[in-house]
């Protein structure tokens, strides 16, 4: 069964002359469970798919369907929903609340899930269990983002999106990171969805779907994938 | 869910804990404006609650009979009167008293006490000492102010000289009248318990120095809850017109009750408009302000979003956020209120002689403010996190776009090449955001203009007093007769040593008639072109009096609608009772009270009397004053003396402890006020501005010129505020001046430049102040996490 199929996606910014065109037409399918990556220049309009399949943003055109439920005619209630039951996030600026410890952060999406993992169980899994009662400004770079990451996934969502989650991280930093990503993949069974800017993170993947210029210009099925630590960044 | 708080309850209180600077900010100015509603309203309610209360077990009279000579019996026919619950004959009268250590005549008022019991109206509250012994003639009670300004107590002996026989009493008790709770002399401004004293005396010895036994010379009535009292003025009136009448009137036309309504009034005024505009300034800033945190946490409103957390959710976190803030403020508010109006009430008591005090705040009033203050607070939360709100979360967490800048548009290019690149940027961004740039000058101008309207108050009063003593009144005493005399006493006044110049006055009791509109005034003749007491117009010339006709206050004309050129019939209440028919031949500008005048002569004639006087104004030498005091005090016609020195005293102090009081509380919160908005607006300035001046750190611009871009741009608004503030200043004080004018006191619009020059200082060092604050702000920020987090 497929998580997402989208037909025909259209996504433009603005109007006239100032208008930019950030998706140009997209027909994708992403089965469920896969570890997915997303590679293309900046601008490419990855992070807009990205937006439009969490329920972060509307299209300008075109259908999503997330398993068999057209995800585009969803009202803002709906869509709250569907973000609150289905959808992980995980932002490249990490996106913490400054004033809640690494235990709160992640309470702040188990309150209200319905069937959430505890917020000590999730930081485990990203190896933060002796971290919990940190706050960000305590936290290095990579630990901030895992941190996100345990909230992403402490609601055990059916599917993560991860935009750049390792951009502002050093590469051992990020290797622990999408080692993190991987487990969570394998575990849980979660279909998760990577931007990127690191070819390198290609190797990761069940599937790589090269953007640009607001298309996709490639899909590649991985044979043999690696495991985090054996990439080179 | 959990029992305890939530993480977002958590994120709500470290939050809170974050700006507690700015909460408390905003805290301060909506506690100022509930505060001073609250002060104001529990201040004016408790004196008004008071006043009924006094009046009630005091029995205090509804309507007032004076008579020349009534005799006894006829109180028995009054009480049969349809209406009239209780009737009370007395007498009262003018007296001069002769305190030890002063040299001053005193005007003094004596009032009978019946032989046996207390009075059936007007009942006294014996303060200290005893009732009188009716076996005794020369005992009397004493007004208790007029004794503590003299240092007089029961056993002391007093002398008063009454229908011109001079006499010794003893005073055996001090006492407090509901009739005289605001004791104003008969031409005084305000009450001077060092120069007006009540004597109390039995009736007996009061009927023998004034030739009235068995009669009274005034009537008390009270009556009955439904009666018509005009159809008991009417029956009095025709009743006692032979026993000379001048007509009987309501309590509201009774002095001190009549002076005390207006003042209450004042004061309702003021604690309605004051205090609902500091509501409506604190509003306006606590709408802006919220709105603009809300907007600071626009990108973890999409966060929050993001994660599933709907709309009313995040909005009942902000609401909490501002509701405790507003909350704060009303609880401080509330609190320094009630505790500022319990105070400024005792202070009136004291001031008007309220024998007991009755706190009282209406929960109404309370309510009323808490009201106000939550439904501002949360209107500013729900429109701004609507506005975050209806931004799809993916837009919301993005920082928003660099604003479309644009080079001619903003500025001129001849005008943008001759300055600085930090100046410019300040510049720009103002006109990028003029919107948000105008909700700022107008909160600070709010604040220049509510100083400016505090110190207006000042300022016009200090302006009719000034015009009053120094243009109008310039006599230095004003001479009163027990009856009208012949101008002889007039060459008796003018061959005083030390006795420099004397104009005689007229003054009789009439009711103006114009058209349907009556009024019960005093018209005073003066002679044709007076140096001392004079009338000026507005531009504070002196004006002729004239001769065939009236020359009337503005006040009195706008009363009576009559213009220049209108007849009016005038009936006299005195003597013949002649009916005249005047026109109206000017207007002349007065601040305090309404007048009417005539030339004297033609008053005179037309009361078919010769050349008679009320009373003189005189101007002395100052060296002679004492021995004039003494002549003055010896003359068996003088019934009175004031003295326009002392009366500009006694105003000044009053000044001083009542309205100045008031009003220094008021720029007191003014000020805090101006303090909150400016601070609040540098603090969110700065933080929407952190990454924006970091970065310029990194780019190697140093502390100081970083600080400019952000305090250039609040010194700027400022700059632009303080002209507007002055101009919403100047439309407030307009404002408060129509509406504080009462029949008694014309207030003027009257703003000196020294006035718009203190609340421009203040304000602008609030700025400076807030400026130094956020200033060592700018000198924390750390450069690196300031370009990396996005809080």
């Amino acid at each position: 069964m497929h998580a997402f199929k989208t037909i025909g996606l259209t996504k433009v910014y603005g109007e006239g002359e100032a208008a930019v065109h950030a998706l140009r037409g997209v027909d994708l399918e992403i089965p469920e469970g896969e570890l997915v990556v997303l590679l293309g220049a900046s601008g490419s309009g990855k992070s807009t798919l990205l937006n439009i399949l969490g329920g972060l943003d509307h299209p300008s055109d075109g259908q999503v369907f997330f398993r068999d439920q057209e995800i585009t005619t969803f009202d803002d209630k709906a869509l709250t929903a569907y973000r609150r039951d289905h959808v992980g996030f995980v932002f490249q600026l990490y996106n913490l609340m400054p004033s809640l410890t690494a235990h709160e952060n992640v309470d702040l999406v188990t309150e209200i899930s319905r069937d959430p993992m505890l917020a000590e169980e999730a930081l485990e899994m990203v190896g933060l269990g002796d971290r919990m009662d940190h706050f960000p400004a305590q936290l290095s770079g990579g630990e901030q983002q895992r941190v996100a990451i345990a909230r992403a996934i402490a609601k055990r969502p059916t599917v993560l999106f991860c935009d750049e989650p390792t951009g502002a991280l050093d590469s051992k930093t990020g290797i622990v990171v999408l080692q993190a990503l991987q487990d969570i993949n394998r575990t849980l069974n979660t279909t998760i969805i990577v931007i990127t800017h690191a070819m390198a993170t290609a190797a990761l993947a069940d599937r790589v779907i090269m953007f640009g210029d607001g298309r996709i210009k490639d899909v590649r099925l991985n044979e043999k994938k690696l495991a985090a630590d054996q990439i080179e960044w | 869910m959990s029992f305890l708080l939530t993480s977002l309850d958590r994120k709500l209180l470290r939050d809170l804990w974050r700006i507690k600077g700015q909460g408390i900010a905003i805290a301060l100015v909506i506690a100022c404006g509930i505060g001073l509603f609250i002060m104001a309203n529990g201040m004016l309610s408790s004196l008004q609650e008071t006043r009924e209360a006094y009046y009630d077990r005091y029995r205090f009279a509804d309507i007032f009979a004076p008579v020349k000579r009534a005799p006894d019996r006829v109180l028995a026919e009054i009480k049969t009167f349809p209406g009239v619950r209780a009737v009370e004959g007395r007498i009262s009268a003018g007296v001069l008293i002769d305190a030890p250590g002063t040299t001053e005549p005193i005007t003094g008022q004596a009032v009978s006490l019946p032989r046996i019991g207390r009075p059936v109206l007007n009942d006294i509250f014996l303060r200290k000492g005893r009732m009188l012994d009716p076996t005794r003639e020369d005992e009397i009670l004493l007004s208790e102010p007029f004794a503590k300004a003299h240092g007089f107590e029961p056993g002391d002996t007093i002398s008063a000289t009454m229908n011109g026989s001079k006499r010794k009493f003893e005073i055996v008790g001090l006492a407090l009248s509901p009739e005289f709770t605001y004791a104003i002399a008969p031409g005084a401004l305000v009450p001077d318990p060092f120069r007006y004293g009540i004597l109390w005396l039995g009736k007996d010895a009061l009927a023998a120095a004034f030739d009235l036994d068995g009669a009274f010379n005034e009537v008390l009535i009270s009556r009955s809850y439904n009666a018509n009292e005009s159809d008991i003025i009417a029956s009095l009136d025709r009743l006692l017109e032979r026993y000379g009448a001048t007509g009987a009137f309501l309590r509201a036309d009774q002095i001190s009750d009549k002076f005390l309504e207006s003042e209450l009034n004042q004061l309702a005024t003021m604690a309605t408009v004051l205090p609902s505009i500091f509501l409506a300034v604190s509003a306006f800033l606590l709408n802006v302000v919220v709105a603009r945190i809300v907007d600071a946490e626009r990108e973890q409103i999409g966060l929050l979003k993001a994660f599933g957390y709907s709309n009313p959710a995040i909005l009942f976190h902000y609401l909490k956020m501002v509701l405790a803030i507003t909350l704060l403020g009303i609880f401080v508010g509330s609190g320094v209120g009630m505790w500022l109006g319990r105070w400024m009430a005792l202070l009136y008591q004291e001031f008007y002689k309220f024998p007991f005090l009755i706190f009282s705040l209406g929960l109404d009033t309370l309510a009323f403010a808490f009201t106000i203050a939550v439904t501002v607070a949360v209107l500013g939360t729900l429109t701004a996190v609507r506005r975050a709100a209806v931004l799809s979360p993916a837009e919301a967490m993005r920082p928003p776009a660099p604003a479309k800048y644009r080079q001619a548009s903003v500025m001129p290019l001849w005008f943008s090449e001759r300055i600085d690149q930090p100046t410019r940027m300040i510049l720009r961004r103002i006109a990028r955001h003029p919107v948000r740039a105008l909700l700022t000058s107008v909160g600070l101008a709010f604040a220049t203009a509510i100083l400016i309207t505090a110190r207006f108050n000042w300022d016009s009063v200090l302006y009719m007093m000034d015009v009053n003593f120094n243009v109008a009144e310039r006599q230095d005493l004003t001479v009163t007769f027990v009856e009208p005399e012949s101008d002889k006493a007039i060459f008796e006044l003018r061959r005083m040593d030390g006795v420099l110049y004397v104009e005689p006055f007229r003054s009789v009791p009439v009711r103006l008639r114009n058209g349907h509109i009556e009024r019960r005034q005093s018209l005073t003749g003066l002679v044709e072109r007076p140096l001392l007491s004079r009338a000026v117009n507005a531009d504070l010339a002196s004006l002729q009096i004239p001769r065939n006709g009236l020359l009337l206050s503005k006040a009195l004309a706008d009363l009576i609608q009559a213009e220049v050129g209108d007849v009016l019939q005038v009936d006299v209440l005195e003597d013949r009772k002649p009916r005249l028919n005047l026109t109206v031949a000017g207007v002349a500008e007065t601040f305090i009270g309404t007048s009417a005048y005539l030339e004297i002569g033609a008053l005179n004639r037309s009361l078919k009397e010769g050349p008679r006087v009320s009373g003189a104004f005189l101007m002395i030498d100052p060296a002679k004053q004492d021995a004039i005091y003494e002549r003055l005090k010896d003359m068996p016609s003088v019934s009175g003396v004031g003295i326009v020195a002392a009366a500009q005293r006694s105003f000044n102090e009053t000044m001083d402890q009542g309205i100045g009081t008031f009003i220094a509380i008021i720029s007191t919160f003014a000020a805090l006020i101006a303090v909150g908005v400016v601070y609040n607006s540098a603090r969110i300035a700065l933080a929407e501005r952190s990454r924006e001046l970091a970065s310029l750190r990194v780019l190697g611009f140093t502390k100081n010129e970083a600080s400019y871009i952000l305090l250039g741009e609040i010194a700027l608004l400022t700059f632009l505020a303080l002209p507007i503030g002055c101009g919403f200043g100047y439309l407030l004080a307009w404002f408060l001046a129509a509406s504080f004018t009462t029949e008694l006191y014309q207030i003027p619009l009257v703003i000196e430049l020294a006035s718009y020059g203190y609340s421009c200082a203040v304000v602008a060092g609030a700025s400076l102040v807030s400026g130094i604050l956020v200033d060592r702000e700018i000198g924390k920020l750390d450069l690196v996490v300031a370009l990396k987090t996005r809080e």
